[in-house]
């Protein structure tokens, strides 16, 4: 129960440097964070205590193995969250070209 | 053969970047093609009477993907395919001054390919894939014009996307951790044992935070006034006639009437939810002077009557919220296409800057008059009787502040509109637009068709109700027992 | 940048060694994605990984000469219209989507289980290709001086 608590420990920390932090590329690292920690938590889900992986080898067929199937569906999820960083670094970085600044503060052209 | 509301957008939106770059207009004829066609297929799923089941790969129901089509999905499908097909007509002449279109083409379609696959699908991860699929090609659309703005617009509402997209994967987690499958009817299933664990109740708290931001509810929209307004206009029309609705309103009545089983303390949430955002929406809206903004504005509070009518839970209050979902997507659209077509004119989206267009842009000017009049809720136009539906389930289920708050957020819409419509094409004492003709044939038609059909819906309400709208709100209402016709 | 762009000569020395190794590896992890741990997906990152080895050692005029922007373009196309046709083709000869309709071997084998490794080749395509244009498109991008 301990490690499920330390992965919302960590979901919380990723959120937390989401909003606080000013600089653009600090909110991106705070992004990847909350976004690895739901990864984490889902594999998580599936251990079983004494398993081994789940690959089969020739000589020993039937094995005691983890859950394969989040291992399949986190795959999933990591491409996803590739997508989204690398579209958001692209993004601050036009971001930075028109404004000439990383700090949220400043921009606010939109406003009411 | 449902699989080809999903597959035939992603073959499209690879042929386009193949072929994309050799002439300009390919892109359009493959995207328009592929959206025509399936609008024909989503007007032909109303005519079957019994659930579409489909098993991906051929692999039984527990163990692999099920696509399922009933009538609550149909009634999406069409919403989703008749504002996609208008839209990528009227992006024909008005996306003409950008360069590069075939990347516009392209996540259009991945747009669309995501948006059916949200409805069609009936396993809960797949629902999420889908759900990442259409929110990034929205953020990726609502930056296309690449200014300052659209930027800073862009960027906020991806930070805010995805962290509703986090909290929607966290109770994912959670469900499975319980329950060990994904299905959606075999969780239905399942739940009817053990409700009341707390992993449950924390799965669904969390999905509800998730949706909603999706839905832009009213502690959650602080994305949307500024996404709405950045994008370009056949954008802006999809994201607040089409992708709101479906992420948002489709996800969370799913989830609540059909998994998780309609109770007293979720009916509380969603009235809640939906009179804050009513209240405050158009509170926030009669200040503006932005033409698109107020738009964006107006569209919280209208969400928020859909969601409030899905609240009450009564079977008038269900129809009342599913035809206003309908008549929603109609008007807001035009009323977007018709900013669209003065900012194509004019440049401009501040209000006190327009004046007296109704002489030189008739068509404009009396779709958007039927457009205002028809979210203000006067009879004989669409926005009046799915009004009613709602403010008469409010009283006759004993919420008289929530029905009180009903109409006079009704009355301040219509203010709001009039004001509208006095600044942008009746006032006569601004500057005289004399060398301005009306917009290119392709937005002219879009926008009509759009009024004509608010019209007609208003006039033919009966059939609409009893053929596409009642059969959406049964299945909603049966709830939990609709699950099982899967499972055999 | 002495050399006409790129690194020293010591790195250029061992690029030559260490990208061949580097695509040798990415091809087997996805060839073997069905035997064992790796598959499309992280093949598909080697390759890509491969490829900006050679652009960071070698500067971008001589990278460019074997593998530019038109060919990464043409592969990612290539890859997601691959993956598509043989889900499709599923309905052609077993009338189910998705269906698996290659032959299945014996356990253990390189050729067995069907579709999945000619699955695993598409996505390997996309997303080789597919990294290796988010590099370029980040990494070359010039401030545009009019603004």
């Amino acid at each position: 129960m301990g490690i499920y608590f330390l992965c919302l420990v960590l979901f919380s920390l990723g959120v937390w440097c989401l909003f606080v932090k000013k600089n653009l590329i600090k909110k991106i690292i705070g992004l990847a964070i909350t976004e690895y920690a739901i990864n984490l938590f889902f594999i998580l889900l599936g251990y079983k205590i004494g398993a081994d992986a789940p690959i089969l080898e020739k000589n020993n067929l039937s094995i005691v193995s983890v859950d394969p199937l989040p291992q399949a569906l986190i795959l999933t999820s990591i491409v996803i969250g590739l997508g989204i960083i690398a579209f958001s670094v692209s993004l601050v970085m036009r971001l930075y070209e028109k404004y000439k600044t990383f700090d949220i503060n400043k921009i606010n052209n939109l406003k009411g | 053969m449902i699989y080809i509301f999903s597959v035939l957008p992603l073959i499209s939106a690879f042929l386009i970047f193949i072929f994309g770059r050799i002439k300009e207009n390919i892109s359009w004829i493959i995207a328009t093609l592929c959206s025509f066609i399936l609008l024909i297929f989503s007007f032909l799923t109303i005519f079957s009477n019994k659930v579409l089941v489909y098993t991906v790969g051929g692999w039984k129901i527990p163990f692999g993907i099920c696509l399922v089509v009933d009538k609550f999905s149909s009634l999406f499908l069409i919403v989703i395919n008749l504002i996609t097909f208008l839209s990528l007509i009227y992006s024909f002449s008005y996306m003409k001054k950008y360069d590069r279109l075939y990347f516009y083409y392209i996540l259009f379609c991945l747009l669309l390919a995501g948006l059916n696959g949200v409805v069609i699908t009936g396993d809960l991860f797949n629902f999420f894939v889908f759900l990442e699929i259409a929110s990034i090609s929205s953020y990726a659309l609502v930056a296309y014009k690449g200014g300052k703005e659209e930027l800073e617009a862009s960027f906020k509402y991806l930070i805010l996307g995805s962290i509703g997209s986090s909290f929607i994967l966290f109770g994912i987690a959670f469900i499975y951790g319980r329950l060990s499958t994904l299905n959606m009817a075999d969780i239905s299933n399942s739940l009817e044992f053990n409700y009341n664990k707390s992993s449950i109740i924390f799965a669904l708290s969390l999905f509800i935070a998730g949706l909603s931001i999706k839905t832009a509810l009213v502690p959650f929209h602080a994305w949307l006034a500024d996404a709405h307004p950045a994008a370009p206009s056949p954008i802006s029309s999809m994201l607040s006639g089409v992708v709101i609705k479906v992420l948002g309103v489709y996800g969370l009545s799913r989830l609540i009437f059909n998994i998780f089983g309609f109770n007293y303390n979720l009916s509380l949430i969603l009235i809640f939810l939906g009179t804050l955002s009513m209240v405050v929406g158009v509170l926030l809206a009669i200040g503006q002077w932005d033409f698109k903004r107020l738009l964006a504005y107006h569209s919280i509070s209208q969400i928020g009557y859909v969601v409030l009518g899905l609240g009450i839970g009564t079977p008038m209050g269900i129809v009342g919220g599913l035809f206003h979902l309908f008549n929603h997507s109609i008007f807001k659209s035009l009323l977007f296409l018709n900013a669209g077509a003065i900012e194509y004119n004019i440049k401009t989206k501040n209000l006190k800057e327009m004046g007296d267009l109704s002489k030189v842009m008739p068509i404009t000017s009396n779709s958007s008059l039927i457009a205002s009049l028809s979210i203000a809720g006067i009879p004989p136009f669409c926005g009046f009787w799915s009004k009613l539906f709602i403010i008469l389930a409010a009283f006759m289920a004993n919420l008289k502040l929530a029905g009180f708050l009903c109409i006079l957020v009704s009355l301040i819409t219509l203010a709001s509109f009039l004001k509208v419509q006095k600044y942008a094409f009746l006032d006569k004492t601004n500057k005289n637009f004399q060398d301005i003709k009306e917009v290119p044939f392709s937005m002219v038609f879009s926008m009509s068709f759009l009024a004509i059909l608010c019209i007609l819906v208003g006039l033919f309400f009966p059939l609409v109700k009893d053929y596409i709208i009642e059969p959406a709100s049964n299945v909603l209402i049966n709830g939990k027992d609709y699950f099982k016709v899967i499972l055999n | 940048m002495k050399n006409n762009g790129g690194m020293s000569i010591i790195v250029k020395r061992i690029t030559r060694i260490t990208v061949s190794l580097i695509f040798l590896f990415g091809v087997y992890i996805m060839l073997h994605g069905h035997l064992s741990p790796g598959g499309g997906f992280a093949g598909g990152v080697i390759i890509a990984l491969s490829f900006i080895h050679l652009v960071l050692a070698f500067g971008k005029d001589f990278a460019f000469r074997y593998f530019n922007k038109t060919l990464a373009f043409f592969l990612e196309g290539l890859g997601g219209i691959l993956f598509l046709v043989i889900s499709l083709l599923g309905i052609f000869i077993g009338g189910i989507f998705f269906l698996n309709f290659l032959p299945k071997g014996s356990p253990f084998n390189l050729f067995s289980s069907g579709i999945i490794l000619a699955s695993n080749f598409a996505i390997f395509l996309k997303v080789g290709a597919g990294l290796f244009s988010i590099f370029i498109a980040l990494s070359l991008y010039r401030l545009s001086e009019k603004e």
